[in-house]
């Protein structure tokens, strides 16, 4: 077999986010938030595309038409991504829309599990034997 | 906006929904280059019709697909479909088919950070475009194994020409397989989780 060929890389010294300042220069794409809304402060929940969402109430007359939907999409637990599909917009746009929500406590999120430096083999044999079953 | 309002809204079927048991998500990433098969992966293996989540960049996605066409290159959404597997009542697992393009992971949070690990799909005919991706992956310290799609017409090669020509330590598994094929498919993320094993049995042994 002919070249290409590829080179192994090492895990970096410095943890991976980009720094805020590089965004312009490196070209990273910037997200729009599409569904404004509450979020005054800036400040978003910490949600993942797999933290799953649960409504915990109707939605109230006070609701706007995006809420509403999403409330009633989420009556069983549903991941952020799912709801980005089902609605139709963006996920950073569906993330605005659930921080308002949780400020609300209209909805109550479950954390995803996340990998860990040891990650958990009880969790890993979990995942094998589900997809065993497949 | 063109938000449409609820009543036209599509919803999960009924079957597809998930028991109020749930309690957490994993998710596993599955990347390589266009058209390589990351959706027939996800397609194959999960239990719901394959779902597309989008995010909106302000500038134009140049260079995005090396091989199709300009329109692709003036688009300002990326779109990412993703499957979903329910692994007991309380635990599901997501999988997420995603571009080469490390840009492309900053417009989701956590995409690879919370992720267990990755498969990286490979075509033999175009090997080099997953160079990159298993790089980065090595950089963010994201254990992954390689997933050759079994291309009819795609040149063959033994595991240990492709080991060398892609430089992975001999614990890194890389496996064939055919993506459109469940089994197969299965066989790769269990090659994946098997590999996560006994980097946590080693992690834990130290």
């Amino acid at each position: 077999m002919t070249p290409p060929r590829r080179q192994r890389r090492y895990p970096q010294q410095e943890p991976l986010p980009p720094a805020p300042g590089k965004r312009g220069e490196e070209k990273n794409p910037e997200r729009l938030y599409v569904v404004a809304g509450a979020d005054e402060d800036g400040s978003r929940a910490a949600l993942d595309l797999v933290t799953l969402i649960v409504a915990r109430a109707e939605p109230p007359p006070s609701a706007t038409p995006e809420q509403a939907a999403l409330l009633r999409l989420c009556t069983s637990p549903l991941s952020v991504a799912e709801l980005s599909a089902y609605l139709n917009l963006p996920f950073s746009a569906v993330t605005v829309l659930i921080t308002e929500l949780l400020t609300a406590e209209l909805v109550q999120a479950r954390a995803p599990i996340v990998r860990q430096a040891v990650p958990d083999r009880s969790l890993l044999e979990a995942v094998m034997h589900g997809l065993q079953r497949l | 906006m063109d938000f449409k309002g609820s009543d036209t809204l599509p919803g999960p079927r009924t079957e597809d929904h998930l028991p109020h048991t749930a309690q957490a998500a994993v998710k596993i990433v599955i990347v390589g280059g266009f058209g390589v098969g990351k959706t027939t992966m996800v397609g194959s293996v999960s239990e719901i019709k394959p779902l597309t989540t989008e995010e909106t960049m302000t500038q134009a996605g140049i260079g995005i697909d090396d091989n199709y066409g300009s329109e692709s290159k003036t688009a300002t959404t990326v779109a990412m479909d993703f499957g979903r597997i329910s692994i007991t009542d309380q635990l599901v697992l997501y999988l997420f088919g995603t571009p080469g393009q490390e840009r492309f992971w900053f417009l989701w949070n956590g995409l690879f950070e919370g992720a267990l690990g990755a498969v990286v799909l490979v075509d033999t005919r175009r090997l080099e475009v997953s160079f990159d991706v298993m790089g980065r992956l090595e950089e963010r310290g994201v254990p992954f194994v390689v997933a050759v799609n079994s291309f009819p017409d795609a040149p063959r090669y033994p595991i240990s020409e492709l080991r060398a020509a892609l430089d992975l330590p001999e614990e890194v598994p890389i496996v064939e397989c055919d993506a459109r094929r469940r089994a197969s498919s299965r066989d790769v993320l269990m090659t994946l989780m098997r590999f996560l094993h006994s980097l946590a049995v080693m992690g834990s042994a130290r």
